[in-house]
């Protein structure tokens, strides 16, 4: 009998490192793992409070975050991939042609 | 499209629309299709347009006896619908209609004919199919014009024809706008199509204020409605009415005082002076009286006046007939004179008698004019053939005239079948039994002498004087010897010219069965639309003395230039016997001098000072430049200075400054490093949260 | 102390560790396998919370796809740690210090908000079956399942764009 609030802290644990390792890290696939981290963290509150009120819709809504998820690496490895062909790098520091 | 009221599904009541609609095709397949057609079929469709116009008009005539002359209306569609102005475009066909209709129509199918032969031989023609496809395109414009006159069922359906029919008679009157007869460069044509045009611009703000006081007094435009409030209506409002629309009579038919337009309208090629200046416009004015009927009966003082303008106009015009040399002035004045008759006459209430004379002066003076169109192109021909027989084309040649009759003289001999047509038309209007004209001639002085006996005398007398004048202008253009050399060369013309002309010589031989005595056929007509239209009987008296008149004028015209012709270079033996009277008629009473002097120089005054003293050196000069420009240049000073710098750039500047600086120092902030773009997220998450949590 | 808070504390333990390491690894290639196992002590939550199909799913679609997905990117792009980058020098212990009052707050919120903190029961044994997840998702969620097919087509479709070598040469 594990008290939902054990899942939420856990949830909330491993979301704080998703984006911690989204602040820290400069290399652009590991940021990537991050959200995908993050986003984990997300679907563990999901799936503890769809048991919680026993309402299936929290696991059917995980998986369309898992849908999503998995379209969004594989444009965003495309991109990672198109930038490292044009500037040779994957470090995000060096990507700064946005600035004001 | 055409909605019908008639009853009577086997008449052809439904068709009246065609009479304006056939005339707009065929000037529309003129004017669209024109450029790749030839003169003949130009020409062609436009007369078969005019026809088929004929034919309706004969259509409903027909019908209209079959429904014993009573007036049918077809409404065609809405036109103006303001407050208690309801107008829609309704055809009305009554038996003064219908008359209109065949006169323009027929006489008007005629000319188109002739016209195809006369625009030819013009020696301004010089094969440009522009020009003539233009001529016809007007031409046809004008009948569908004149037929929206004849048919409209209300004044101001009238006075849209009335206006369309002016339109066109400006048009054609300046036709050859760029040259003379002789195709020399001059803007004399251009200057008689402005002024036929302004003369009836005076006559047609008189009809306006007739409209309006009409629309004011009896609340409708509508002849039926109208004519039957005439009897509640105060006659000061009647008599207002008629005589204002007297003015525009006097303009559109060529009254005293406006008829000065008419001579000069001469420019205009023959078909045109034999259409519109002779037989159909003219006649409006004429046909508005009549249509007005009810009210010019009800007002006895305006039906003396019509009477007396029109005598007068009748006698006046018949003298400075006298003195004319130019053929076509001859009958420009001619025409002025009988139109006189014709508004004397409905002006005493002879209706009947007025249209009579309008129909049979609308043959025979058409076929005057196109005979004198005739005699000139042959003089032209003549002129032509000497010119290059003889090879002296020096440049400077003499100016030759070919309408004048003193070059004239013995054309019998040359023209004969024209001058067979003439002496039948000439017939006619001097009033010889039994030519059409004698008929409806002595129908008006019959009504003159028995209920307006100064009519009457001045009646009389200008009859005299047509006689005179038409047998003065036999001798000298067909009798004695040829005055110049051009005479010896004219040439007859083609029969398409000579054929219309016998068409027309047939009418003013037979148009009197129209209404002879005791069978009064007209009469019967007419007066199903106009009440009272009662047939005179007829006098032995006033038809004897008015042929006696007649003949006695011819007599004296022979004793004085038949038994002695003319002789080139000899003046006119008139000048002897009345010298300054003669030259009163010979220069039109300097009618057009005297209003050069009152009305035309003092405008001109009048617009100079306006131009110099009002317009340049008050309003332009003073006000504009002192007044307004200084007091402008002043406050844009103080607005652009003190206001727009000191002020309003200030703030506009002021904000920009500080919008610049602000951005200057917010624009570090995006330093394009994504990370640090994620941490500024993260920072609003902790702090938005922190906010929930902690408030 | 039960046989499932234990097995919780254990798991939850290694998930932590494993995510740290994914953090603070140099190597990629490391990285992306502690995530993996990341992702499978997720699944042993999902079994836990009677979600057996989700379990599977992640299994399949993360631990499997995704992440070889990313393996064969670190492959083809290298490995290589970054060198040092003098920008943003403040980065690091701003976002740390962020990131724990994040997670104080986040827990704080769990604690004080005592609403949720039913525990969690054997629920019946056809909740969370795939029989049952099927049924709602072809009846109730039809429409959005359909579009999350025109989603993955589109992102395929983008993928392939992206990366394909541009003609001209310099892409």
């Amino acid at each position: 009998m594990v008290p939902v609030s054990y899942y939420l802290t856990l949830s909330a644990v491993l979301f704080t490192i998703g984006a911690l390792g989204v602040l820290i890290r400069r290399n652009a696939l590991i940021i990537f793992m991050s959200v995908e981290l993050m986003l984990n963290a997300a679907n563990v509150a999901f799936v503890a409070f769809a048991s919680v009120y026993e309402v299936l819709s929290g696991q059917i809504f995980v998986f369309f975050v898992m849908t999503v998820a998995a379209a969004e690496v594989a444009v965003g490895l495309a991109l990672i991939v198109a930038i490292f062909r044009t500037k040779h790098s994957i470090d995000v520091d060096q990507l700064n042609n946005l600035k004001g | 499209m055409i909605l019908s009221e008639a009853a009577n599904p086997g008449l052809f009541f439904n068709l009246v629309p065609w009479i304006v609609f056939f005339p707009v095709i065929g000037l529309l397949i003129n004017l669209i299709f024109g450029r790749r057609m030839s003169e003949k079929a130009i020409g062609t469709v436009a007369s078969l347009a005019s026809g088929l116009a004929f034919v309706v008009s004969v259509l409903l005539a027909y019908s209209l006896s079959a429904v014993q002359g009573h007036a049918q209306t077809v409404y065609l569609a809405e036109w103006i619908h303001i407050g208690t102005l309801q107008l829609d475009w309704t055809f009305r066909v009554d038996t003064l209609s219908a008359v209109m209709m065949l006169v323009v129509s027929g006489v008007g199918t005629l000319i188109h004919i002739y016209a195809i032969g006369y625009m030819h031989e013009d020696v301004r023609f010089k094969n440009d199919v522009g020009r003539f496809r233009r001529f016809f395109v007007f031409l046809n414009l004008f009948i569908a014009m004149m037929m929206i006159l004849v048919s409209g069922d209300s004044y101001l359906m009238l006075f849209v024809g009335w206006e369309g029919v002016g339109l066109c008679s400006f048009l054609l009157i300046g036709f050859w706008y760029d040259m003379d007869t002789l195709a020399r460069p001059s803007t004399a044509n251009a200057d008689a199509g402005k002024k036929a045009f302004i003369a009836n611009r005076v006559g047609d703000f008189g009809f306006l204020l007739a409209i309006f006081t009409t629309f004011w007094a009896f609340g409708s435009l509508q002849f039926d409605t109208v004519f039957s409030q005439v009897e509640h209506a105060p006659a000061a409002v009647i008599t207002a009415i008629t005589l204002f629309m007297l003015i525009g009579v006097a303009g559109k038919s060529a009254q005293v005082p406006l008829y000065v337009w008419l001579p000069d309208a001469m420019a205009g090629p023959t078909p045109v002076s034999a259409l519109i200046h002779a037989a159909t416009m003219v006649t409006a004015g004429v046909y508005l009286v009549a249509r007005s009927a009810p009210l010019y009966s009800a007002v006895h003082g305006a039906q003396y006046i019509v009477a007396m303008v029109g005598a007068v106009t009748a006698l006046f015009a018949a003298t400075i007939a006298v003195g004319q040399y130019d053929i076509k002035k001859v009958l420009a004045y001619s025409t002025i004179s009988q139109l006189g008759f014709m508004v004397a006459a409905v002006g005493m209430g002879a209706f009947v008698a007025g249209m009579f004379h309008l129909v049979t002066h609308a043959f025979f003076k058409a076929l005057l004019f196109l005979s004198a169109g005739s005699i000139i192109l042959g003089m032209e021909r003549g002129h032509h053939h000497l010119a290059h027989g003889h090879g002296e084309h020096d440049g400077d040649e003499e100016v030759f005239d070919p309408g004048d009759m003193r070059n004239m003289g013995n054309l019998r001999k040359r023209m004969p079948v024209t001058f067979w047509l003439y002496m039948v038309g000439t017939l006619a209007l001097a009033g010889i039994f039994p030519f059409a004209g004698f008929w409806s001639k002595d129908e008006i002085l019959l009504d003159a002498k028995l209920h307006f006996p100064g009519v009457y005398t001045l009646l009389a007398i200008a009859a005299f004087l047509t006689a005179f004048y038409m047998g003065r202008q036999i001798w000298m253009v067909f009798f004695g010897q040829e005055r110049t050399e051009v005479a010896e060369h004219a040439e007859e013309s083609p029969p398409v010219m000579t054929v219309p002309l016998m068409v027309l010589a047939a009418l003013s031989l037979l148009g009197g069965a129209l209404n002879l005595p005791g069978v009064y056929t007209l009469t019967r007509w007419l007066e199903h639309t106009i009440e009272g239209a009662e047939a005179g009987e007829f006098s032995f008296m006033v038809a004897g003395v008015s042929t006696a008149l007649a003949l006695l004028a011819i007599f004296i015209s022979w004793l004085l230039y038949g038994r002695k012709p003319l002789a080139a270079g000899q003046p006119d033996p008139l000048k002897k016997m009345l010298g300054p009277i003669f030259t009163g008629m010979e220069n039109k009473w300097f009618v057009d001098e005297g209003y050069k002097a009152v009305f035309i120089d003092r405008y001109n005054d009048l617009a100079y000072f306006l131009a110099q003293t009002l317009d340049w050196k008050f309003w332009h000069d003073w006000l504009h430049e002192q007044v307004i420009f200084r007091a402008f240049k002043g406050l844009t000073r103080f607005l652009a200075d003190p206001v727009d710098l000191g002020f309003i750039d200030a703030i506009a500047n002021g904000l920009a400054n500080k919008t610049k600086q602000a951005s200057a120092s917010l624009r570090r902030i995006q330093n394009g490093f994504v990370r640090s773009y994620a941490l500024s997220v993260l920072l609003g998450v902790v702090t938005i949260l922190g906010y929930l949590l902690f408030k | 102390m039960t046989v499932d808070l234990i097995l919780f504390f254990i798991v939850a333990l290694v998930a932590i560790t494993t995510a740290l390491g994914m953090l603070l690894s140099r190597n990629a290639v490391y990285s992306a396998l502690f995530l993996v196992l990341n992702f499978a002590t997720v699944a042993v939550f999902y079994l836990l919370l009677a979600a057996p199909f989700i379990a599977i799913t992640q299994v399949t679609v993360y631990a499997g796809a995704i992440m070889v997905l990313f393996l064969f990117v670190i492959m083809l792009l290298g490995a290589d740690a970054l060198p040092e980058s003098k920008v943003l020098p403040w980065q690091k212990p701003l976002a740390v210090t962020l990131a724990l009052i994040l997670a104080l707050e986040s827990v704080y919120l769990l604690f004080i908000r005592q609403t949720a903190a039913g525990g969690i029961g054997a629920p019946n044994a056809e909740f969370g079956s795939p029989q049952a997840i099927g049924t709602m998702l072809f009846n109730q969620y039809l429409l959005p399942f359909e579009v999350t097919s025109i989603l993955l087509l589109v992102a395929m479709v983008g993928a392939i764009v992206l990366t394909k070598k541009q003609k001209g040469g310099q892409g």
